[in-house]
């Protein structure tokens, strides 16, 4: 296990308690500047509480969640902000952001986390595009002068909303769903809904994207399409990818780096080779859990 | 200070009232986590039910025994209000489990409105007004002072005691209580071990109007007089009675009614007898501002 | 009311072919149908017993006494049992022969479109069309409590539509908003002599500033808590309106309201107004037709702005709102400023709807702004359709003109006896129609969303 070199985020020590249920306790693991990790574990291991703790969605009872928009970090900036108490500074290192003070809106839109859900969470009346075009609602809200300017059909709002169009057009392209822009999203079928979801949490332009089991639910030819599309994601845009997924074939293809949990504790880290033949994690798969799962260990190992 | 004793058994009789209402309130909610608007409006239902079948008696048995009247009344009146429960359940909020997020509240207002101008429609707009228990007294000197007690409100704790002992019975030591309790906690577990859901849910609502029934009678007892729009302001006092105590919770139902009772009494005789049922609204916004979960409820975790 | 008993039976029941003519579904269902029918029917004598067979009625000496009516109950077990049977003889049959005997009805954006521009058209010649119908002095009343009201009925509506429709908040007291702009109109008029036109923005942003004042709290509650919570505060406003009578005049109001003026020319009639300048004979009518454009004006202001909200990011945002509120936030969205948004806005529209209110009426007082007032106009936006402009504009129309109508036609009252009013009947329509709404369809009857923005900009058809 090497540290990495210039990590986007960096989790400290992060402690989740419920009652007095300790979901998380004291985790700490790096995302990679550009880089695909895959945070895997048996089921009710903490993934998803992970998630929900770095999108601001649960407030973390202990640790630290550092963002850089531009690396690497200098301690003494890290140190800077914390002491200062304030959630971010917009300066340091492009933009650093502490994310376990933010709000769950704040981290979308100033930090620049995306995600998407387990159970998809699409805006099913509403059709396509428009799913798309609301993730861009904050770029558009602002040229539309809180709705005075869009009110009266300014130029410079008709162009933001052009260009945001465009955006939309561009995701739906790489997502296949082009021909459907204009169907209620929530008439699509299953697998195009996944995409949807992905396709929508680009358009935010994020820094950072955590999907959580994009692959559950779809067949073999949707799960490779999937992987090209992530994969695509981070060629191209060089956004981060920080994905929870059961379906080991997909993590092993693509991740650049893994992070294996278990109750709540991180039990190994490191590339996807190094986790194939380590012994807590064949032990954890095999020995607690899911014995599935382990056979597709050792059998993506093969 | 027997001011304030008087006041205070008069703040319990109309909190017995409330209480038996507001757990119809919070079990749906338990269960089904529903608001259920009409539950006021068929609780005002009940108090005509009794109304009409205590004069029908006495029409047509001439006087008979006060206490047997009642009891046939209440029996009558749980009965009948039940099927109405029943039957709005079943036509009004059944099909509408699963469907989008407003529906079974815009549903339980569609049916608050209908009920209350149905019960206009078929009784009149006036106050109906029957003494049903006589208007005697019991003085019982205290100190100085004195307090009185009269028939009216020992019938009404009395019964109010009784029913709830039933009711706890019922749901801590039947199959059916131990069916509630399941499907509160996990609906789809439930069904799969085996439990009748839909069974269930309706037998959670008839109990509910079987207690309101009850209430309706003491109400008729209590105030001697009722009217169709006398579903509303006791319902939402009902209502926030089980915010009060912690919405789902039975005993926290029973503790917010009385609450409720007490708060509007003595607001009424030392404050101001204009604004009573502002207190009552009061306390509702606070409460479900502040501490949603009340004095017993749990907290709500928000599920992502 | 339906039970459902005979429902298994009667999908169990055998297709015998796809071809297979009505009759044989219908034959092999009849007994469930009987026997489904039979058991509504008794249920629906047990919810008629007691309360509609005796009517408790006060004697002479004030004592009640019961009146039997059993004649409706035997009418409505028997409107029950051939309801039930034949409902369930209709679902017998399968699906494709039921849609060939009664196609579902389709609105296509087209004829959405048509219907708009017709009914824009009626408004706007309403006034010209009750006059040559009903005279001079026959059409004040048509102009008034037709037109006008239903034109106020209408505003309210598309601004709670706001609310409620797009950013999917259950607002039970919106009648509070119309109250505090019906009421700080009436005062700065009375008090400090503003002009109608000042009071009309001022009456809005108050109910707005009233809207955030309670939003703030409220808004982060889940969906039916804020439901209660907007009604009990409703209700105090109401209480408030009603004890506080050093300001408000209690129950009687604030009466003599100056009628609004059109350049400081009165329309109403007396020696300085506007049509005896002209040199028009002196009639009310020409303060009614003001009114009533008045009002058009503000509802077509209000629809514009609500329609053009709608296709902006903040409408967008509103709607995603009523979608999914964490996928929202998701995507960055301040659920809290965009609810409160919503709210503001639905709020200075029911405010603006208050001083209009007060030009018609000339009195503002408690018993107009009640929770059935609420509920009322929460239930023109419910079976509009949620969201649609035209469908909640329908809705407006068709209930409240639809019972002010009942009342004109004479035989009604030769059949129903002289004491039938169709104006009692109209909240019992409303609940009952509210339920079945949301039990058949509950997005509305006018199902066809338009979507706010398409991919080329062209407009493109598709049933929601």
């Amino acid at each position: 296990m090497q540290p990495i070199a210039d990590p986007l985020l960096t989790v400290d020590r992060l402690t989740m308690r419920f009652g007095g249920l300790l979901a998380i306790n004291a985790l700490t693991f790096e995302v990679g500047r550009g880089q695909i990790t895959a945070l895997i574990g048996p089921n009710g291991a903490g993934k998803t509480t992970v998630f929900n703790c770095i999108t601001g969605f649960y407030q973390p009872t202990g640790g630290r969640m550092a963002l850089a928009h531009r690396g690497p970090v200098q301690e003494q900036e890290l140190a800077g902000l914390t002491a200062s108490g304030r959630r971010y500074d917009r300066h340091a290192c492009g933009g650093l952001f502490l994310l376990e003070r933010m709000q769950d809106h704040e981290i979308a839109a100033k930090a620049r986390v995306a995600r998407t859900f387990q159970n998809i969470r699409l805006f099913p009346a509403m059709t396509v595009l428009e799913n798309l075009i609301v993730a861009q609602h904050r770029e558009l809200m602002k040229a539309s002068r809180f709705s005075i300017a869009g009110l009266l059909g300014t130029k410079g709002y008709r162009a933001a909303e052009e260009q945001a169009v465009e955006r939309a057009r561009h995701w739906l392209e790489k997502t296949g769903l082009v021909d459907r822009a204009d169907e209620p999203a929530g008439d699509l079928p299953y697998g195009a809904q996944r995409r949807l979801e992905i396709a929508r949490a680009m358009c935010t332009q994020p820094m950072l994207l955590c999907l959580d089991e994009p692959a559950a639910g779809l067949n073999p030819r949707e799960s490779a399409d999937l992987t090209r599309l992530i994969r695509a994601i981070r060629d191209e845009t060089g956004t981060s990818v920080l994905l929870i997924e059961h379906d080991m074939s997909v993590v092993m293809e693509i991740s650049d780096h893994v992070v294996v949990i278990e109750y709540g504790c991180k039990i190994a880290d490191g590339t996807p080779e190094e986790i194939k033949s380590d012994a807590n994690v064949i032990a954890a798969y095999l020995g607690v859990e899911d014995a599935e799962t382990a056979v597709a260990v050792v059998e993506a190992g093969a | 200070m027997d001011y304030l004793i008087q006041q205070v058994i008069n703040g319990l009789t109309l909190g017995s009232i409330y209480g038996l209402i507001a757990i119809g309130y919070t079990m749906v909610f338990g269960i089904i986590g529903m608001v259920n608007f009409a539950h006021g409006d068929v609780f005002m239902l009940s108090a005509f039910v009794a109304l009409i079948i205590f004069l029908a008696l006495s029409q047509l048995f001439g006087t008979i025994n006060l206490a047997l009247a009642l009891l046939l009344v209440l029996v009558a009146g749980m009965a009948l209000t039940a099927l109405w429960a029943w039957t709005i359940e079943r036509v009004a909020y059944r099909p509408l489990r699963g469907s989008f997020r407003l529906a079974p509240m815009i549903s339980a207002i569609g049916m608050s409105i209908f009920l209350s101008n149905f019960v206009q429609w078929a009784q009149g707009p006036n106050n109906k007004p029957l003494e049903m228990v006589p208007t005697e007294i019991i003085t019982i000197a205290l100190g100085a002072g004195s307090i009185t007690l009269s028939w009216k409100q020992i019938t009404i704790m009395v019964t109010t005691a009784v029913l709830l002992m039933a009711l706890w019975y019922l749901v801590q030591k039947t199959p059916l209580g131990r069916a509630q309790r399941a499907c509160e906690q996990d609906r789809k577990m439930a069904s799969i071990l085996g439990v009748d859901v839909d069974r269930t849910i309706s037998l959670t609502f008839v109990i509910g109007a079987a207690l309101a029934a009850v209430a309706g009678l003491l109400w008729m007892v209590n105030y001697s007089q009722v009217n169709f729009a006398d579903g509303y302001v006791p319902g939402v006092k009902a209502f926030t009675a089980a915010v009060l105590g912690g919405i789902g919770s039975l005993q926290g139902a029973v503790l917010g009614g009385i609450l409720i009772g007490l708060i509007e009494t003595l607001w009424s005789a030392y404050f101001s007898l204009a604004y009573k049922d502002v207190a009552a609204l009061l306390i509702l916004i606070v409460v479900l501002v502040f501490m949603p979960s009340g004095l017993f409820g749990r907290p709500d975790v928000e599920k992502v | 009311m339906a039970v459902d008993a005979a429902r298994p039976q009667s999908h169990a029941t055998p297709p015998q072919s796809p071809a297979a003519p009505p009759q044989t579904y219908m034959s092999a269902a009849l007994p469930g149908a009987l026997k489904s029918a039979l058991l509504t029917a008794l249920v629906t004598l047990g919810l008629c017993f007691p309360i509609v067979a005796w009517e408790t009625q006060l004697d002479i000496e004030s004592r009640l006494t019961l009146v039997s009516w059993w004649g409706y109950v035997a009418a409505f077990v028997a409107i029950a049992f051939v309801g039930r049977f034949a409902y369930v003889m209709w679902r017998a049959l399968p699906r494709e022969q039921r849609q060939a005997i009664a196609p579902r009805a389709k609105l296509s954006a087209d004829v959405k479109q048509r219907i708009a521009i017709v009914g824009l058209l009626l408004l706007i010649f309403f006034p010209f069309i009750s006059i040559a119908a009903a005279g001079t002095a026959g059409s004040i009343k048509w102009i008034d409590n037709y037109g006008t009201q239903i034109l106020i009925y209408i505003l309210l509506a598309w601004g709670l539509n706001i609310v409620v429709g797009l950013a999917g908040l259950l607002d039970l007291g919106y009648v509070a908003f119309y109250a505090v702009g019906a009421y700080s109109s009436a005062l700065l008029a009375k008090n400090f002599g503003l002009s109608f036109w000042l009071c009309l923005p001022l009456a809005g942003i108050f109910a707005a500033m009233y809207g955030l004042m309670i939003g703030i709290p409220v808004l982060r509650l889940r969906g039916d808590y804020l439901a209660i919570v907007t009604l009990a505060f409703a209700e105090i406003v109401q209480r408030v309106a009603v004890n506080w009578d050093t300001v408000t005049g209690g129950y009687n109001g604030i009466s003599g309201i100056p009628r609004p003026t059109l350049f400081g020319y009165s329309l109403s009639p007396g020696p300085d107004s506007l049509p005896s300048l002209l040199g028009l004979a002196p009639s009310p009518l020409y303060r009614v037709i003001f009114l009533f454009y008045l009002v058009l004006v503000m509802a077509l202001l209000v629809n514009w702005v609500a329609t053009r909200l709608r296709r902006l990011p903040l409408g967008r945002a509103w709607e995603a709102l009523r979608e999914d509120e964490i996928a929202c936030r998701s995507l960055g969205i301040n659920t809290v400023t965009t609810k409160l948004s919503a709210f503001a806005t639905g709020a200075f529209f029911g405010g603006i709807a208050g001083p209009l209110f007060a030009a018609r009426q000339g009195i503002v007082s408690p018993s107009s702004f009640v929770f059935m007032e609420s509920a009322m106009i929460l239930a023109i936006v419910v079976l509009g359709g949620l969201g649609s402009q035209l469908g909640v504009a329908i809705a407006a129309v068709v209930m409240i003109g639809g019972t002010e109508l009942l009342r004109e036609l004479g035989w009604l009252k030769a059949v129903f006896g002289p004491e039938f009013d169709p104006g009692k009947y109209r909240m019992l329509i409303f609940g009952f129609a509210m339920v079945l709404l949301m039990v058949v369809r509950p997005r509305g009857f006018i199902t066809h969303r338009d979507p706010s923005i398409t991919l080329g900009g062209r407009q493109t058809e598709r049933q929601a």
